[in-house]
């Protein structure tokens, strides 16, 4: 059902506007660059109208096998191009429960974009805009509707993290009417949503909004609630929980165990991104979390982290911000448009660069020494080893060093839990359908792959989830 | 979540008491772990160690002493009132068993740990001495309550109105000479810590020391709390928070809990301000 006015495209204005994809609507970087409101504004219905009319229909849908979930992509499109935004919404949902999201963090430009038929030989549908177009619209013009409530089962089930893992494993297990309980350590729920990605990338009221309909699911929600120190996964299996699944993430910072690591000054960007998200250290002193807001600021890491620190760091006010990265562009790992965006914001990349130690004075950091690196030979990851070039060393003037260089895994869980396999980096060891080595405890996430993606961690959850399910209904035959 | 406040005792101007309905946190938590509470919605999230742990009644208590913002904020609250948030209990526990003689060196909010470690020492079979100071005997604190367990409680104030003129260190090196000890734990602020650990170096006594680094989570997911002890950089909750007082580089804590003094002086002002009549 049209939800608006749809527009014809007549065979040649299709071929034209096949040519390039719709922009999407964007905050100046000059602009941006001093506030925390989110840089992309969304596609307009006719924007969005005009670029799900680029898409080509194919029957091979090369564009599904590109998705970790396999989102029906060219049909929730051709919803799009109907005019029936909530429709696309839903067939959207059949395979991912969080659109708002993805839209917006997924990295589209390697996983479905980057095989869509229509970018072998122009720009590729924007899968992404469109995704996030639909989501939005849906939300904004009264949610998903109620949902049936289903009837209860009986059985109980814990989660562990409110990442989207935990939250994709509540809400399914809550629509077939099992009882869910998230226990969450910290006090708002949303996992790295709410703590690291930044307000200007992913708007925390549409995670809020996320949450608040898994809670209307049913799902209830025990926050500042560290499974491990609180009650442990066995205790949760004592009392009553007939299931286990544990998604909480991969949030050990790393430092490089350089010199001067400790100065204050230094943060790991969990730290950083933290007091700024989650805390609201940007709205300091109307909220009481405090952050050093550096004047030049080194973001060592090429990641979206990295991103996102160095983003941060210029709109908390700096006048210059670094980034530190040991190889070279091509290799940077973050999503291609958040480097496009940072490159636009005025963000100094130093690239084939590798810091040997931070420089201190009286307590706190005054510049960072680095080395030039070169590529060498490939690595096991294929990619040119970057080797240091003899005598190199030079010192840039910071005064803010943001620790970006990659996470692991925090031993609360695997600590406190007997019988629970580990990797050797002490991740959770769990299968492709999310079961672990102890009866009943099932994983998925960060917590089990490293740190990954929101759609890896939301699709182990969706997995695990019907896991679990088998392993409850196996219960009752018993 | 409940944390309602059953009881408030103030016990100087600056240093409050609560006793807290908590009982899934009092059924859990043992003696030397912390809670990480919040104020109200805009609230930072601090570090509090447990003052007390009652799993019959089910409620902890917290000794809050007033520095900044949020110890002020809480220190507002009253019986009845429920505290925004309260997560826990973190760190490990300190390691309890039969020491022998077990010297307990606390001042201020030091004393909240104390109570608790020097009870379960006690049920563990150890003599226990307590030593605690205050500028002067009317600033003193919690003898009474040390005194409980303690088998002897020795004071020193910096005035010499109550018990040893000077400080505490003073006494601790007195006690040791006088009678030797098998294990010191030393709780406060960090320079008292600092002494505390120098003072039981030269005669190889055991030093336990709780760590008060500043804190974000209080689950090892922000690095904040990092702390250097023998050379390596730990996390002060998740590793901690008791480490050996003959280890840690007390000149590194002390310079990072300064991270904030501009900061925290800003944001008392406006906090001030917004509570002050408006005329
Ligand atoms: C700054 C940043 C930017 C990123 N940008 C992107 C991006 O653009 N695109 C993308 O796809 N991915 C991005 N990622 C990665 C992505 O966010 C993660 O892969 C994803 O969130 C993992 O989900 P998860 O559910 O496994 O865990 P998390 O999101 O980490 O959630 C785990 C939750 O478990 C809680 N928890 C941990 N231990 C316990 C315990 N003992 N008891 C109770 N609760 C506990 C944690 O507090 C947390 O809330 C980014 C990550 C970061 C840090
Ligand atoms: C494990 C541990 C146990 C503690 N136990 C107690 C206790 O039982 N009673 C008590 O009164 N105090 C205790 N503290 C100290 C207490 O956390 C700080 O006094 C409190 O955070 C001050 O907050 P504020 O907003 O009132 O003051 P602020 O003005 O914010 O800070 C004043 C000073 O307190 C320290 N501080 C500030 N923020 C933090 C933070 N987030 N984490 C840690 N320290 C900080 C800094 O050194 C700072 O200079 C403990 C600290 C730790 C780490
Ligand atoms: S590959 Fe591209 S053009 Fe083809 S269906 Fe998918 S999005 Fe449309
Ligand atoms: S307080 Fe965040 S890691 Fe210790």
């Amino acid at each position: 059902m049209a939800e608006t006015k749809i527009r014809e495209y007549t065979k040649e204005e299709i071929k034209e506007i096949r040519k390039s994809r719709t922009p999407i609507p964007e905050q100046e970087p000059i602009v941006r660059g001093k506030n925390f409101e989110e840089v992309a504004l969304g596609y307009t219905e006719e924007q969005a109208l005009r670029e799900a009319n680029r898409c080509m229909a194919c029957k091979k849908r090369d564009c599904v096998a590109g998705c970790p979930v396999e989102v029906p992509i060219p049909e929730f499109i051709q919803l799009v191009r109907e005019g029936d935004f909530t429709g696309a919404a839903k067939k959207i949902k059949e395979k991912n429960s969080l659109p708002a999201i993805c839209g917006r963090v997924c990295p589209q430009e390697s996983q479905c974009e980057s095989l869509c038929t229509l970018g072998k030989k122009m720009e590729p549908v924007a899968i992404g805009r469109l995704e996030r177009f639909v989501a939005d619209y849906e939300r904004a013009h009264g949610g998903g509707g109620e949902v049936a409530k289903p009837k209860p089962t009986g059985f109980k089930v814990a989660v562990v993290g409110s990442g989207p893992a935990g939250l994709t494993v509540a809400s399914d297990l809550a629509k077939i009417g099992h009882e869910v309980t998230i226990f969450e350590a910290l006090h708002k729920a949303g996992g790295v949503l709410v703590y690291g990605i930044p307000e200007f990338r992913l708007p925390k009221a549409i995670v809020q909004s996320e949450v608040d309909g898994i809670a209307s699911l049913g799902v209830k929600f025990e926050l500042d609630s560290v499974v491990g120190k609180l009650y442990t996964v066995d205790e949760l299996l004592e009392r009553g929980f007939d299931a286990v699944f544990i998604g909480s993430g991969a949030g050990l910072p790393m430092f490089m165990n350089i010199p001067g690591e400790n100065l204050n000054g230094v943060y790991s960007a969990n730290e950083f991104l933290t007091r700024t998200n989650l805390m609201k250290a940007y709205l300091f002193p109307e909220y009481d979390t405090p952050i050093k807001k550096g004047k030049h600021v080194a973001v060592v890491g090429g990641g979206n982290v990295a991103m996102d620190s160095a983003r941060t760091a210029l709109r908390l006010g700096a006048d210059k911000v670094y980034l530190v990265y040991r190889r070279s562009m091509e290799e940077l790992p973050a999503r291609k448009e958040e480097v496009h965006h940072a490159v636009e914001e005025g963000i100094d990349f130093k690239l084939l660069t590798n810091p040997v130690e931070i420089i201190g004075e009286d307590g706190w950091v005054k510049g960072i020494k680095c080395v030039q690196m070169e590529l060498g030979e490939p690595d096991e990851s294929g990619r040119r080893r970057p080797v240091v070039v003899k005598g190199s060393d030079f010192v840039i003037d910071v005064d803010t060093v943001v620790m970006s260089i990659g996470t692991g895994s925090n031993p609360i869980i695997p600590e406190s839990t007997p019988g629970l396999e580990l990797t050797k980096r002490g991740y959770i060891v769990a299968d492709e359908t999310g079961a672990t080595s102890k009866p009943g405890v099932f994983a998925g996430g960060d917590i089990v792959t490293g740190s990954a993606t929101v759609i890896l961690a939301a699709g182990a959850g969706r997995r695990a989830a019907d896991t679990i399910h088998e392993y409850l209904m196996s219960k009752v035959k018993n | 979540m409940a944390n309602k406040i059953l009881e408030k005792r103030v016990l100087r101007s600056d240093l409050f008491y609560f006793r807290i309905e908590a009982p899934e946190l009092a059924k859990k938590a043992k003696a030397g772990q912390f809670v990480v509470v919040r104020a109200d919605d805009n609230g930072e999230r601090i570090p509090l160690s447990l003052a007390n742990i009652d799993p019959d009644r089910g409620t902890i208590s917290l000794l809050v002493q007033t520095i900044g913002v949020t110890s002020t904020k809480l220190s507002t609250l009253s019986v009845g009132d429920e505290i925004k948030d309260i997560a826990g209990p973190m760190g490990h526990k300190t390691p309890i068993e039969k020491y022998g003689r077990v010297i307990l060196v606390g001042g201020g909010f030091g004393a909240a740990p104390l109570y608790p470690i020097g009870r379960a020492m006690k049920e563990a079979g150890n003599t226990v001495i307590s030593i605690t100071g205050a500028r002067s005997a009317d600033l003193l604190v919690y003898e009474k309550e040390l005194g409980e367990f303690s088998d002897k409680v020795l004071i020193s104030t910096d005035d010499g109105s109550k018990g040893h003129k000077g400080l505490v260190t003073e006494v601790l090196k007195n006690e040791i000479e006088a009678n030797g000890a098998d294990l010191v734990i030393a709780v406060g602020p960090a320079i008292m810590m600092k002494f505390a650990s120098l003072t039981t170096k030269p005669y190889n006594v055991k030093t336990l020391v709780s760590l008060n680094p500043i804190m974000v989570d209080g689950t090892g997911m922000c690095g904040a709390c990092r702390v250097s002890v023998g050379g390596k950089t730990m996390f002060g909750c998740t590793d901690g928070p008791d480490f050996d007082g003959h280890l840690v580089d007390w000149d590194l804590l002390m310079s990072r809990q300064r991270t904030y003094l501009v900061e925290e002086k800003e944001a008392m002002e406006a906090y001030t301000c917004s509570c002050a009549p408006h005329s």
